[in-house]
């Protein structure tokens, strides 16, 4: 990892931040690198109340707000934004709409890494949206002005299509606080939780999966 | 959220019958259902702060502690929604029933109010 003068992490739900980036966010942190961290929606239709349910419909939103400010103080970040919009329903805004956001936010911070989602590739529409958004407002910006775009890929089609990822991210000494992170977000996370802690195969595939190696693919646009 | 005591809920459903009320009506399987297993179909949806007027309401079954909620419209309209399995009235008199299938996750519900859900 090289240091950069600023990164732009953008997600649409509190939590896409946790399992695939917080380590790599903390690491850039501790490097004294300025990390900005949008998030687009509170993640408020979310199916996960709990375990058991301790929210609803209608309180999930505060509750997801302030898992993700927790998420954010154990990240080490100084700079969320949270800019309100109502989960699932990012695809439906106005064409152009949320590129223009995109626009603002790069043009506010100059960011030289841009790490979101991959479009085509991240199985939700508010994944898609994001990242369709992000790609945009990035391919207006002249070509030696653009930020690294680091993209999270993961449906079922990923390797087969895109092959390996190129940029793989040594979380070794961070497990600890990435374990804390994900459970910041404790209203999403409780089984996943339970299937790290656990002395089984399971638990040994979970911390495979998400405590040893975050990885991303690189993306030019053409 | 408590389980659904089917006395309680329809004494509450009788509360808000021939009122201007607001509702939330939700089903879901999550975005991630046919991502998880090809096989599924994913149908869901979720209408909010629509403003409705019922002239009765009612709960139905309960087998296993799952049931039916019908409002009749003042318009000859419908509300029907199957798989409750929970409710509350929460700190702001918003009337909540919730259906967690066997995983504990949301899979519908049904909210009634007399004032606007958060947007």
């Amino acid at each position: 990892m090289e240091k950069e003068r600023q990164v732009l992490v953008v997600f649409p739900h509190p939590d896409d931040e946790a399992f695939g980036v917080s380590g790599t966010m903390s690491q850039y942190v501790d490097m004294g690198v300025p990390v900005t961290y949008a998030c687009l929606t509170f993640g408020d239709m979310g199916r996960n109340l709990g375990y058991p349910p301790f929210a609803t419909r209608e309180s999930l939103h505060s509750i997801r707000k302030r898992e993700v400010e927790e998420s954010a103080r154990l990240i080490g970040l100084t700079d969320l934004r949270l800019l309100g919009y109502r989960d699932k329903t990012l695809e439906f805004e106005e064409p152009g709409h949320l590129k223009g956001v995109m626009k603002d936010l790069i043009d506010e911070l100059e960011p030289s890494r841009i790490i979101t989602f991959y479009p085509g590739y991240s199985v939700h529409p508010d994944h898609e949206a994001t990242a369709e958004a992000v790609i945009e407002a990035v391919k207006e910006m002249p070509e030696d002005a653009r930020p690294a775009l680091q993209l999270v890929a993961f449906s079922n089609n990923t390797l087969n299509d895109l092959g390996e990822p190129d940029i793989i991210i040594d979380i070794d000494g961070y497990q600890e606080r990435k374990e804390k992170i994900m459970a910041a977000h404790a209203s999403q996370t409780g089984p996943l939780l339970k299937s790290l802690a656990a002395d089984t195969q399971e638990g040994q595939d979970a911390r495979d999966m998400w405590m040893k190696y975050e990885t991303f693919y690189s993306y030019d646009i053409d | 959220m408590e389980k659904i005591n089917r006395e309680e809920v329809q004494t509450l459903l009788n509360r808000y019958q021939d009122e201007k009320v607001y509702v939330h009506v939700e089903v879901t399987s999550g975005m991630y259902a046919s991502h998880m297993d090809e096989r599924v179909f994913n149908a869901g949806m979720f209408m909010r702060n629509v403003q409705v007027v019922f002239s009765q309401g009612a709960i139905r079954g309960g087998d296993n502690g799952e049931f039916r909620v019908g409002l009749k419209l003042d318009n000859g309209g419908w509300i029907y929604v199957l798989g409750l399995t929970h409710f509350e009235v929460n700190d702001n008199d918003e009337f909540i029933m919730h259906g967690f299938n066997y995983d504990g996750k949301l899979a519908s519900a049904l909210e009634i109010s007399t004032g606007e859900f958060f947007k």
